[in-house]
């Protein structure tokens, strides 16, 4: 059974890192890019969490904690970027 | 005393061999050249201390070492050879092999002797408020690597160390690094002595080789080989550039006066006893193989016979005291020389008893000068005049040291002066037997002429400028007592010689010799002879000289001199151009060439060795199923890699595009299950990020084109025949078995071997630790260079660049938003917790030093981003400088502690412990070593960061005050 919701699990994720794609290469502004890309790293880790389970392995499952602790990071940078410019100030 | 010198003698024939030795042989031979490396790192390591602290380190080296040669003097001089040898590189020949005999042992002692001395005169000497520290500490690196010359005991390690002298006297002839004379007279002394080096070091090369060895003492005794070899021309002529230059003969010797840009000290310790006596002293150490030919007595007697004249002519008419004494150290300098030259055995007894003589008054005479321009505020001989009133004391030690110097009896240097005129006699340069006596006695009456100048013009007669006058008065006892020691020296070394220096000398001369000499008789009287009338001559002459100096110097001007510090930088110069000629021929600077031909190089290598290999692309591995997510990924990555390419100019979404490129990347590491890989990674991924955007700031979002059409389209077609050739290459490999392959090695030995389970964090922290270190401390170098680029931007065009930035993007007014500001802050120790947990644990499990620095870099930027720079770098308690050499220094350490337990540099050890609560717990020395990269890693990212943030601040500011400035005007 959990090999079937993997399966669907993983089907989703793909179609909506697609769309994240359309976003991403679209636009058409700058924070509609931000927005996909911080999307995609969340689908991402949404992946890397089926992919765990997938394999029955949790090695996988400190990837994924380490990209929701750090991945927001760069969309942040990305934000302040726009913002100020001078992304230390 | 005759007798006394020939039973020395017998006792040297007797042991020449190698005897047992007692234990404190090699522990006193090894302090010898480790103490004053040692005090230079102490003295380095308490910069910040006061003078006293430094200086009495510096002392309490120097004096530990000449008490250490005195311990071994009784036997040395006896006639034993106190050797110790431990190989080094074995395999190129190289021992260290250390030697002391009485050649060595003289040497060593003048070094540390007049190294004391000269300690605690430059204590003296040097104003409040200098950097003594990098003095003393400088001075000692210098004293360790002149230990070095004189007691290596194979040739290779000689080298090493005669290289090291030149870099030290680098240092310590510019020491006074804000004046231009003193950098470029340490970068003058430096280009030839350190490239006679390089022409010394091919000579000893050749030497050992047809010697059949690099051991000295073997060299020694294979006089007889080297000489009936044909390469003996080229080997002679090669080490004799080495001497001469180190040695500042004719016509290297231009160096030597341009090094007076030093402070006194210096002056003193370089140019009597230590650097310029490096030649002489391999001189008198290969006598016994190299001299004794026709060629050798040709080039060494005349080279000597002419720079003892010229110099001798030139100090005459210097009017800078140190300039005299310069031009005067290149005369004795060609004196001793010339005997060497000789290849007569009496000649070499003259040459030790000179070298003796001449540190002595040399020394004294250099801090003289010292004390004279400490006091008066002049050095130069025309404003001076009748200073004895005024300073009583240094006046009579002057006049003694400028009395020895000259040859008067019954001072020290009038022996071997008279020795030198005696030896004369016996030489026959060009077939004229004539030649050499009336040169040398010409050079001797110079020579009495200006040290009586030195010592009459400053001290006696009329003052001729008030100014310095008013001013002077004897110095303090200490800066005196070191010149008076050497004084009285000189004067012992006349009035007995046979006590004080005949054991010696023999024994050193039998040393140079190669065998026992025949008795050595010192005394000043020795009836009325040829060589006592030269004497004579000698010195009415040059008490005429005196008389008639004004005459003679005009003469001396009417003569235009060349200039050779202008020779010498025409030279550098078109040498420079030369070779930027020749570089810019290979080494074009434009990355697109160099890389171009480097991919072009590599192409046509692979692609002959696939034309002669011949076989199929695709090899005969099974593939593996690709999933569906995979290929849907594979189809994302080539996206947004053209999407990367369509987009080339919008640098701001290239970067996005890019994230997007490592995230796949990420995903694929964890799909081919590489855990590891895939945090390194995530973090690297972030920290890329911040840095690329911090740079983008500054630089042009939107660039313009720059190269034309056609290139543009040949250089497409070059990344995408690159592109198929690796790509092609991957397929070649992957779709083949790897057959036995070192990882199965590692899969084995990781456990047992390293004790961790994390077969990857065991490679890099034990298996190929080397290459870690290697791997850090590049990176280290990496991070210090980005701070030296980078810190110089405030000046120059950079900084003319910087400060017209425009900010080229409309800002928003809200700098450090507090919804921010807040989550980071809890942010933080959650981050860190997890940077310390993926440390902790990188030897079993994925983690380890690399990614928890990047990760724990990571919570600070983020502090940085949110708080500002002002606010996080003010709590910032240690700076990055320190954990980059903290880290660098920690694994080293952690490297060098298993020398400790008898095993091999950066063999690891481990042990699991039992703690309460925690559970079992595996402490490995390897995770001291993680540490270290740890710091490096963490110190060089924030050190990036710290740096681009200070130039966008420096840019922001300016741009900021040109507004204020500008709505003024529009204000008013």
């Amino acid at each position: 059974m959990i090999g079937y919701t993997v399966i669907f699990g993983l089907a989703c994720l793909t179609l909506a890192l697609l769309l994240n794609l359309w976003r991403l290469l679209r636009g058409p502004e700058v924070a509609d890019r931000i927005v996909a890309l911080d999307t995609m790293v969340i689908n991402a880790i949404a992946v890397i969490v089926l992919i765990g389970i997938a394999d029955a392995n949790d090695i996988y499952f400190e990837a994924a904690l380490l990209l929701a602790m750090v991945g927001f990071v760069g969309t942040v940078a990305y934000c302040k970027f726009i913002l100020r410019g001078d992304i230390v100030e | 005393m005759g007798k006394r010198a020939a039973t020395c003698c017998k006792k040297v024939t007797a042991k020449k061999e190698y005897r047992s030795q007692p234990m404190a042989v090699p522990a006193t031979l090894s302090t010898l050249v480790v103490l004053p490396f040692v005090a230079a790192l102490l003295i380095a390591a308490f910069g910040g201390a006061q003078r006293w602290v430094h200086s009495g380190l510096a002392a309490a080296g120097s004096a530990i070492g000449l008490a250490l040669i005195l311990s071994v003097a009784g036997p040395v001089i006896g006639g034993d050879i106190l050797s110790v040898s431990a190989p080094w590189v074995p395999a190129i020949g190289l021992d260290f092999s250390l030697m002391i005999d009485p050649l060595g042992l003289m040497f060593a002692g003048l070094i540390f002797g007049i190294g004391l001395l000269v300690v605690i005169f430059g204590h003296f000497y040097l104003a409040d408020g200098e950097a003594t520290g990098r003095f003393f500490a400088s001075l000692m690196l210098f004293q360790g690597a002149m230990v070095g010359i004189v007691i290596s005991g194979n040739i290779l390690l000689l080298l090493t160390f005669w290289e090291l002298t030149s870099l030290s006297s680098f240092l310590l002839i510019g020491f006074w690094r804000h004046r231009a004379d003193a950098r470029q007279g340490a970068r003058m002394a430096l280009a030839i002595t350190g490239g006679g080096g390089l022409v010394l070091i091919a000579g000893m090369l050749m030497l050992g080789i047809v010697a059949g060895s690099f051991d000295l003492m073997t060299i020694l005794q294979s006089g007889d080989i080297v000489r009936a070899s044909p390469l003996y021309p080229v080997i002679l002529i090669l080490i004799l550039i080495g001497c001469f230059t180190k040695s500042a003969q004719f016509p290297f010797h231009f160096w030597l006066p341009h090094a007076m840009a030093a402070p006194t000290p210096v002056s003193a310790y370089l140019h009597s006893a230590t650097m310029v006596k490096a030649g002489v002293f391999l001189l008198a150490r290969l006598w016994p193989v190299l001299a004794g030919t026709e060629l050798y007595t040709g080039i060494v007697t005349s080279v000597g016979l002419f720079t003892m004249l010229f110099g001798a002519w030139a100090a005459l008419f210097r009017h800078d005291l140190k300039g005299i004494l310069a031009y005067s150290t290149i005369s004795q300098l060609g004196l001793l020389v010339m005997l060497l030259g000789f290849s007569i055995e009496m000649a070499a007894v003259a040459a030790v008893l000179h070298i003796l003589n001449h540190a002595a008054f040399k020394a004294a005479l250099f801090m003289t000068a010292g004390i004279v321009d400490h006091e008066t505020g002049t050095r130069d001989i025309r404003r001076l005049g009748g200073l004895a009133k005024a300073m009583p004391v240094t006046a009579l030690i002057a006049t003694i040291a400028a009395g020895a110097m000259a040859g008067i009896p019954p001072l020290g240097g009038f022996i071997s002066k008279e020795m030198m005129l005696y030896e004369t006699l016996e030489i026959s340069l060009f077939g004229l037997p004539w030649l050499v006596p009336v040169v040398a006695t010409v050079a001797a009456a110079l020579s009495a002429g200006y040290s009586l100048r030195y010592a009459w013009q400053l001290f006696f007669g009329r003052p001729r400028d008030p100014e310095p006058q008013a001013k002077a008065h004897d110095p303090a006892a200490g800066m005196w007592i070191s010149p008076a020691f050497l004084a009285v020296l000189a004067v012992l070394l006349g009035l007995a010689p046979m006590l004080i220096a005949a054991p010696l000398v023999t024994a050193v001369s039998s040393a140079v010799i190669g065998r026992a000499v025949p008795e050595v008789e010192l005394a000043l009287w020795h009836g009325v002879n040829t060589a006592l009338v030269m004497s004579i001559i000698a010195v009415a002459a040059g008490v005429l000289m005196l008389w008639r100096h004004g005459t003679l110097l005009r003469l001396y001007e009417g003569v235009r001199h060349l200039d050779a510090k202008h020779l010498f930088e025409r030279g550098l110069g078109m040498m420079d151009a030369a070779v930027r000629k020749a570089i810019m021929l290979v080494h074009r600077p434009s990355l697109q060439r160099m890389l171009f031909a480097t991919f072009a190089v590599v192409a046509l290598v692979m692609a002959e060795g696939a034309w002669i290999g011949g076989g199929s692309l695709t090899g005969t591995r099974e593939g593996l199923p690709a999933s569906p997510v995979a290929i849907f990924a594979w189809l994302l990555l080539i996206a947004a890699t053209i999407a990367v390419l369509l987009n080339e100019r919008q640098r701001f979404r290239v970067l996005i595009y890019i994230s997007v490129i490592g995230l796949i990347i990420t995903l694929g590491f964890i799909h081919l299950s590489a855990p590891d890989l895939a945090l390194t990674q995530i973090a690297v991924e972030v920290v890329t990020i911040l840095l690329l955007l911090l740079a983008l700031n500054l630089l042009p979002k939107t660039p313009p084109v720059l190269s034309r059409p056609s290139r543009r389209w040949r250089d497409g077609m070059l990344a995408i025949l690159g592109g198929l050739g690796i790509g092609g290459a991957s397929w070649a490999m992957l779709t083949r078995d790897p057959g036995q392959t070192i990882s199965s090695f590692h899969l084995a030995n990781s456990y047992s071997g390293g004790g961790g389970k994390n077969v990857v964090n065991v490679i890099l922290v034990d298996f190929r630790a080397f290459d870690t270190m290697g791997e850090i401390i590049v990176l280290g170098i990496a991070g210090l260079a980005i701070y030296a680029l980078l810190d110089t931007t405030s000046r120059g065009t950079a900084g003319e660049r910087l400060r017209t930035w425009q900010e080229d993007m409309p800002h928003s007014p809200e700098s450090h938003p507090v919804m921010f500001v807040m989550a980071t802050r809890i942010l933080l120790p959650l981050v860190l917790a997890a940077g310390l947990f993926i440390f902790l644990r990188g030897h079993n499990e994925p983690g380890g030093g690399f990614v928890a620095a990047l990760v724990v870099a990571i919570a600070f930027m983020v502090q940085y981003l949110a708080s500002g720079f002002d606010w996080t770098d003010s709590r910032r308690r240690i700076g990055e400088h320190f954990l980059i050499a903290a880290g660098v220094l920690l694994a080293i350490a952690t490297g060098l502690g298993s020398l400790l337990f008898g095993a091999n540099f950066l063999t690891s050890a481990f042990g699991y412990f039992t703690l309460p609560l925690v559970g079992e717990l595996e402490l490995a020395t390897a995770l001291l070593f993680d540490l270290g990269v740890f710091a490096v890693v963490f110190g060089a990212v924030m050190q990036t960061l710290a740096q681009l943030s200070h130039i966008s601040q420096r840019a922001a500011r300016a741009h900021a005050a040109r507004s204020r400035a500008s709505s003024a005007e529009n204000g008013a």
